[in-house]
């Protein structure tokens, strides 16, 4: 296979996002393990700023498309432009983030140029000179191991799993490559930002969430006290949102979102296998619950039974102590 | 205006709580019992609720999948579709989003070419694989546009529709030729029960079975060389640590010994 990896950087809203760095630290992971070189495309309106701005080291070559049609999420004029820098260019892996746009895009240029894709991947390596890629099934509850078999397959890099590569004085080659939009299928109208400063459960490090151990919408006031506290984001269960306490935007599980923060604190959940197989690949997991026995409490990397209208305002409380002192 | 609104349902176990068989590296599928994905029934009520507001417009559910597929079939039947294509193809992979998707956009084109599609609806990702892409991938096979992560059709005619798709900070507003496909959020709408209207069209239905030769695909698509990608096992995932319970005689306590664990590892 060949040994030029290519990592896709996507802009958000004119940046690059932690999940670009999450996506170049994967691909020179990879290209270590198979003495290989790294890539990196950036595609937007601005795009040879960023790729001034992308000084991490270990990267060969920054692909840089910039057009004004690339200022948005428009899936097809994106997918134009990687296709445009893969007409010169050979690849045995392309990496995409595992957001929303990343994945659509990786979807659609997998049917295009009838590659392999392995989406959600937490793990990647080279055995033998062949890439192997583990995610997960069954919402956690198996691991599929996947296997190349092709010169060039995509992949999809979950987010939140791997580290993210440094900046530092590095300055990698930029290329830009010329580009003329054709017409697309899609028009992006516009974008609507959250209308709250919210802090995006997908990509949060640290989450605190409410269950039904809460009683009552009014719960979530002291949940966001918590979460405003640790810089966290809000999440909840199916049993809170179902109650109407808060939104569906807000759920952790199987049918809401699937969340890997370093931190998430569950309060007043039980632990239906249902929120588990949304939040059982955190690192840290802790527990908060008048029940002992609750799955949650024996999942849980740190357990605390107690009622969580007490201990809450005692834990903001102790962590404000320590940043005052 | 008529429209023609193709929804892709899947037959998933009703559980994700799976057994696996560490030596074969394979899940035990003896004695799960499947269903309709759940995530689907919110794609069949949106394209029935189209349906309901187009007059002359129809649904036809397609899926592809083993012989438990047809029961997932005569459901989507039974909440609305007026019709059903199962598709049958032993070698695609269920776990295989590459020829998962091939297939389904070769049925696709025969139902386009008998007549003519305007949208292909999805559930956000079926509950066994949950890779979520396949309403991409397959507009990528088509040439058609698409957009995952829906949680609203604002609106639609025969020759566009407009969409909200649900991204990370905020919400895209697209417009989309037609036809394409769209990936649905559960936001999208409140599914319905089905009626006895539709179970009793549902007992009724002749859903046609079509194999890979019916799509115009031959046994070499899905051999090593077409099929890019290999699922080589399935194991369980590595046990979580042991927990540790925090202690105290009082609440205050208790609160104290977890912030200190949390500063000690640097999660706050």
């Amino acid at each position: 296979m060949e040994n030029q990896i290519l990592a896709v950087c996507l802009p958000q809203q004119g940046s690059l996002p932690s999940s670009a760095f999450e996506v170049l630290s994967v691909a020179k992971n990879l290209a270590a393990q198979s003495q290989g070189k790294v890539f990196a495309a950036v595609c937007g309106d601005k795009a040879q700023t960023l790729a001034k701005n992308l000084s991490v080291s270990g990267v060969e070559k920054i692909f840089a498309v910039e057009h004004p049609a690339l200022a948005t999420n428009n899936d097809e004029i994106h997918a134009q432009a990687i296709s445009k820098i893969l007409e010169g260019n050979k690849f045995g892996a392309i990496l995409f983030p595992g957001t929303i746009f990343g994945k659509s895009l990786a979807a659609l240029m997998s049917a295009r140029l009838k590659a392999g894709l392995a989406v959600d991947i937490t793990e990647i390596t080279m055995a033998n000179g062949k890439i192997q890629a583990k995610r997960a099934a069954y919402s956690g509850n198996a691991l599929a191991t996947v296997s190349v078999a092709q010169e060039t397959a995509l992949f999809i890099v979950l987010p939140m799993v791997f580290p993210q590569a440094e900046k530092n004085a590095a300055t990698p080659e930029i290329v830009p490559i010329p580009f003329a939009p054709q017409e697309a299928k899609m028009e992006y109208v516009s974008f609507q930002p959250e209308a709250s400063s919210e802090i995006d459960l997908g990509t949060a490090e640290r989450i605190v969430s409410g269950g039904r151990g809460l009683g009552n919408a009014e719960g979530f006031k002291i949940i966001r006290e918590l979460a405003e506290t640790l810089k966290a984001a809000v999440g909840a269960s199916r049993a809170a949102v179902d109650a109407g306490w808060i939104t569906y935007s807000h759920q952790v599980g199987l049918t809401g979102k699937t969340v890997h923060p370093k931190l998430y604190m569950a309060c007043g959940i039980s632990g239906q296998i249902q929120h588990l197989a949304g939040m059982s690949s955190s690192s840290t997991i802790v527990a908060l619950n008048t029940d002992p026995e609750c799955p949650m409490m024996k999942t849980a990397s740190l357990s605390v039974a107690g009622d969580l209208y007490e201990m809450i305002p005692l834990i903001v409380a102790e962590i404000k102590k320590r940043r005052g002192g | 205006m008529s429209l023609h609104i193709v929804v892709c349902v899947k037959s998933t176990p009703t559980t994700v709580n799976i057994a696996i068989d560490e030596a074969a590296g394979k899940i035990k599928t003896a004695g799960l019992s499947f269903a309709m994905n759940p995530f689907d029934e919110y794609a069949v009520e949106e394209a029935v609720r189209i349906k309901e507001k187009n007059a002359g417009s129809s649904v036809t559910a397609l899926s592809l999948g083993p012989d438990h597929t047809e029961g997932v079939l005569r459901e989507a039947i039974a909440r609305g579709a007026d019709k059903a294509v199962w598709l049958n193809i032993p070698e695609c992979d269920a776990h295989n989003s590459y020829g998962t998707s091939h297939a389904l956009a070769q049925a696709l084109k025969k139902i386009h070419a008998e007549s003519p599609i305007h949208l292909v609806l999805f559930g956000k990702n079926a509950s066994d694989g949950n890779a979520g892409v396949t309403a991409s991938q397959i507009a990528g096979w088509l040439n058609w546009p698409a957009a995952i992560s829906v949680k609203k059709i604002d609106s639609i005619n025969a020759a566009e529709a407009v969409v909200w798709r649900a991204m990370e900070n905020g919400v895209d507003v697209l417009k989309l030729k037609l036809p394409a496909c769209v990936g649905t959020l559960k936001e999208i709408n409140e599914p319905r029960l089905p009626s006895l209207k539709g179970k009793m069209a549902s007992k009724k239905s002749v859903i046609p079975k079509w194999t890979a030769a019916d799509v115009g695909l031959k046994a070499e698509d899905f051999s090593g060389v077409l099929e890019p990608l290999k699922i080589e096992k399935f194991s369980a995932p590595p046990p979580r640590p042991a927990g540790l319970k925090i202690e105290g005689s009082s609440a205050a306590e208790k609160a104290k010994k977890l912030v200190d664990i949390l500063v000690e590892r640097k999660l706050v």
